[in-house]
């Protein structure tokens, strides 16, 4: 019976993700939020079918049933997002909302198998987290003068970049958090959004070569000192998430390449000079000949990937316990070795899904500084996915950063928190601004209407069509 | 409408480029991930790092090794308090080739662990041995390998030294594999230390295809195909006087026990083994384009087979001296060569210029006898031209028929080959006694290749066992 129920729930959690991932794609064929609302639906419930087959896997596989009680609480937070945000924020995106709260429904799954004290910590943070993510969109917003504080930004970003690299506690060779009153913050996590922030205030209006001479600087003592500390994951994010954003302000290739070029020949020096980047580069590219030293850490994760086969071995069948860093930088292997193949390759789809509803929302909006806040978030949080996936499966050298809404660690879940609602705030921005268009549009329309001579029973077609063409020319006009 | 879209379209351009590009990143992440872990996944499982195989280990009882003709080689079975024992029936026969699973692993044990330590029982298989309590049997391995030839090989190995491997040339699978002196891998715990500490005698080295032996007079193959590739069209009118020795500068060579061949032509050489011939051949090939055979015919290179292989190493360029060259065209100086890689080129002259991997694992079924993996039989590639082989073919026979492998003539099958007696050490005449061959000559099923270490002549010492194979076999 126990074995039946083994191998059938990891087929049954297999099929659930992929059909929720799907979804996640047909979202896209559709322009409104009203269209989707079947497909939200469904999502809603196969993410709760989802999490509840992991759950009573969990208690079978344990023997005890107390797990489920774990379990009804998260739901109950779970379930209390999902209708909060719909609640209170209709026009916001539910792409967004559902796959965040599957991603933490994972993360709990993985974290309970893993170690269970670990996971309770990570709840109650991500209840705490959730609490301040809620008024998040509320204040995007409501309060304009988010635009103006350019300075403020960057002052308070590399002010707290500095105090880490100074004071801060060195975890496995690289300076990343201080504590204040017993709670450790990993300022680098949170600084991430003031960055964007910086880019989207200082590149809105103007994005010529003085502006973005300004903004490199800027960006350039982000990276250093992040650099000097040696947390060479978020410099890069850092970095890439600089070039993207001028990019996309300037909309010249030729700061794009300059990007390229410059970070090339950064890399480069980098890898000449510091020994531990030379170590890094050495354990990417054969890990197994410093399999006792360097390596053992990617090696480690490459055999809990390659041990899962498509559908896992099943939770509490394997031993992800093995892999050093297991419930941060290599989580996602833990996932792959008990969860399988099918399963991470769907959560990779779910994170890009994330992304390119970012991305949509960004394009949305007409408002520039809205528009790179967006950009530069969207571009922030896959990389990050990119950089940890990609470390962890030896598909580029190992960067130590986190894997968004699924590692444990406070300050990553709630700096992704953050983002996320911001997003959602954007999003109602993007809305509104359609709506004030829209409104603008029917007006002038009407005096044209009065003036022109309409033939009766042309329908709402025709009326519809005056319309857009007539918000297409106010886009002109700008 | 129109306007609208397009006017948006063009305004985010840049947004639209880079959500393709890290959508395109993400797609082949995914694919490597999938490729990676689907292909990578049985060589990460035996790599002694991962704690995984232990799960498999206490889940699985390990499975069985069989001959081709269903005997068992290895099995494990448990006493009444569950403690496994791995049994070997047949001792120490199968040592090398089998291997063990204790203390490390080899032979087919490690080289087929995977399938080993993993089931493929079915579910209600697996319920109803959970219900009594009892492990899952692992996957059987079936090899390609005959306890009857393994049996006649060993016993006429007898005390010596040495290696017996027994091929089918048309398929590459190994029949036999013989390596002396062996051990009982039963008791490879106990006797463990005792085997490492031995350097002298190497007990576990696989003599087949990691010892490395000069190949004295079983070369004059390739000297043989060197020669026939630079004179294609006059090398049946090669003449030679051989009065015992050759003499080029200071350096001398002489035929075996010194014997005088007289007038010969190029198929006598062959046949009676003349070095003083060979030497005067060798001296006349082309350095350069022999490095080439000999590159191509696998020297220098790690093969590609399952097994745990020696490299056998040769050295010839444009540059090499005379006197170096005298001793290469007869398989003297510092050439080595494994057992295995002798049994392929020989395999390859067998099988009309076209090698065959060299296999031992068959196939792996699950308990009840279904199939869960087959190995089929693979080209490594073509060695030499058909033509080639088919001259090689004549002149190998013409040892048997007229040569130093005498003692197979007159049988019921034809049998073709070539014998060596290869020198080694300082002492004048200490040989160990080589043969390479196959039979039948004009269609050939089996290949045999017997290295005797210190025995003497390769005529006298290894064709006899030779035929006690072949024999064994056509019978």
């Amino acid at each position: 019976m126990e074995l039946y129920v083994s191998e059938f729930s990891r087929y049954v959690i297999a099929l659930l993700i992929i059909l929720y991932t799907y979804e996640c794609f047909a979202v896209f064929r559709y322009e409104t939020e009203e269209e989707r609302s079947g497909i939200y639906l469904r999502q809603n419930i196969l993410m709760f079918a989802l999490h509840f087959s992991c759950f009573l896997v969990i208690c079978f596989e344990t023997g005890d049933i107390t797990y489920l009680f774990f379990y009804a609480f998260q739901q109950i937070v779970l379930y209390a997002v999902v209708a909060l945000y719909r609640m209170v924020y209709p026009d916001g995106n539910r792409l967004l909302v559902n796959n965040m709260c599957t991603l933490l429904s994972i993360s709990f799954v993985i974290l309970t198998r893993l170690d269970f004290s670990k996971a309770i910590r990570q709840f109650i943070i991500v209840m705490g987290s959730l609490a301040i993510a809620l008024i998040i969109p509320y204040f995007v917003h409501k309060f304009k003068f988010i635009k103006n504080l350019k300075w403020l930004y960057a002052l308070v970003g590399i002010a707290a970049l500095s105090v880490v690299m100074i004071l801060g506690q060195t975890t496995y060779g690289s300076k990343l958090s201080y504590s204040i009153a017993g709670i450790t913050f990993q300022p680098s996590e949170f600084v991430k959004i003031l960055f964007v922030f910086f880019v989207a205030s200082a590149l809105y209006q103007s994005s010529g070569f003085f502006e973005v001479f300004t903004t490199a600087v800027v960006a350039a003592a982000h990276v250093i000192v992040l650099v000097i500390s040696k947390d060479l994951g978020s410099a890069l994010i850092f970095f890439v998430v600089y070039v993207l954003m001028v990019f996309v302000a300037s909309r010249n290739f030729l700061y794009l390449l300059a990007g390229a070029a410059g970070g090339s020949g950064a890399a480069f020096i980098a890898w000449q000079v510091f020994t531990h980047v030379q170590v890094r580069v050495q354990a990417w590219k054969d890990p197994w000949s410093v399999i006792d030293a360097e390596g053992f850490q990617i090696t480690q994760s490459l055999f809990a990937i390659s041990s899962g086969g498509p559908f896992g071995l099943g939770l509490f069948k394997g031993t992800p316990g093995a892999i050093p860093l297991v419930t941060t930088d290599f989580i996602f292997s833990a996932i792959a070795e008990e969860l399988g193949i099918v399963f991470v390759v769907c959560l990779i789809l779910i994170c890009v899904s994330c992304f390119i509803m970012f991305m949509r929302i960004a394009s949305g909006i007409y408002d520039r500084f809205y528009q790179l806040t967006a950009f530069g978030l969207g571009v922030t949080y896959i990389f990050q996915v990119f950089l940890t996936i990609g470390g962890g499966t030896k598909f580029i050298p190992l960067t130590g950063v986190t894997l968004p809404l699924i590692s444990y660690g406070g300050s990553s879940v709630l700096t992704t928190l953050v983002m996320f609602s911001t997003a959602e705030g954007l999003c109602i921005i993007g809305q509104e601004e359609e709506q004030r268009r829209r409104e603008q549009a029917r007006k002038r329309k009407k005096k044209r209407i009065t003036a022109k001579h309409v033939p009766e029973g042309a329908g709402r077609l025709k009326e519809d069509m005056a319309l857009e063409d007539a918000a297409g020319e106010e886009i002109e006009d700008e | 409408m129109k306007t609208s879209k397009k006017k948006a379209k063009k305004k985010n351009r840049e947004i639209t480029i880079v959500t393709w590009v890290f959508t395109l990143l993400f797609l082949g992440l995914a694919g490597y991930i999938t490729y990676y872990s689907a292909t990578h996944r049985q060589e990460l499982i035996n790599n002694s790092y991962n704690g995984r195989q232990q799960i498999l280990i206490a889940q699985n009882r390990r499975g069985r090794i069989l001959s081709a003709g269903g005997d068992v080689l290895a099995q494990t079975v448990s006493d009444e308090e569950g403690n496994e024992k791995r049994e070997y029936p047949y001792q120490n026969l199968f040592s090398h080739v089998v291997g063990y699973a204790s203390n490390g692993r080899m032979g087919v044990e490690a080289q087929a662990n995977y399938y080993l330590i993993n089931t493929s029982a079915s579910l209600s298989q697996k319920a109803a041995l959970d219900l009594n309590g009892e492990k899952y049997p692992g996957d059987d391995v079936y090899t390609t390998l005959n306890v009857n030839l393994q049996q006649v090989a060993s016993t006429a190995l007898g005390v010596y030294q040495g290696a017996v491997i027994v091929t089918e040339p048309a398929t590459g699978k190994v029949l036999a594999m013989v390596s002396k002196p062996d051990f009982n891998p039963e008791q490879i715990a106990d006797i463990w230390d005792e085997l490492v500490e031995d350097k002298d005698s190497s007990i576990l080295l696989n003599r087949v295809t990691q010892g490395l032996y000069p190949p004295g007079s079983t070369f004059k193959i390739i000297t043989a195909l060197e020669y026939i590739r630079e004179n294609p069209d006059t090398y049946q009118n090669y003449r030679y006087n051989c009065n015992g020795s050759i003499t080029k500068g200071p350096d001398r060579i002489q035929c075996y026990h010194g014997t005088v061949h007289g007038a010969e032509d190029f198929s006598k050489s062959f046949a009676k083994s003349c070095n003083t011939s060979f030497a005067n051949i060798g001296l006349s090939l082309d350095r350069s384009a022999f490095g080439d055979t000999l590159e191509q015919l696998l020297f220098g290179q790690d093969l590609t087979t399952t097994f745990n292989t020696n490299i056998s190493r040769i050295d010839v360029r444009e540059d090499t001296p005379d006197a170096d060259m005298m001793q290469i065209s007869i398989g003297q100086g510092t050439t080595s060569i494994t057992p295995l890689l002798l049994n392929m080129i020989t395999c390859a002259i067998a099988n009309e210029g076209t090698l065959m991997t060299p296999y031992v694992v068959d196939y792996v079924a699950g308990s009840a006898g279904n199939t869960v993996k087959t190995f089929s039989p693979s080209s490594y590639g073509r060695l030499l031209s058909q033509q080639e082989a088919d001259i090689l073919k004549g002149l190998m026979t013409d040892v048997v028929e007229e040569g130093t492998a005498s003692r197979l003539k007159g049988l019921s099958y034809t049998a073709a080959g070539k014998t060596g007696s290869a020198e080694y050490g300082t002492v004048k005449g200490d040989s160990h006694a080589w043969f390479t061959g196959f039979a039948p000559a004009d269609d050939p099923q089996i290949c045999v290749t017997i290295i005797i270490e210190g025995a003497g002549a390769g005529g006298d010492y290894a064709v006899p066992i030779a035929k006690r194979i072949f024999d064994a076999y056509f019978q």
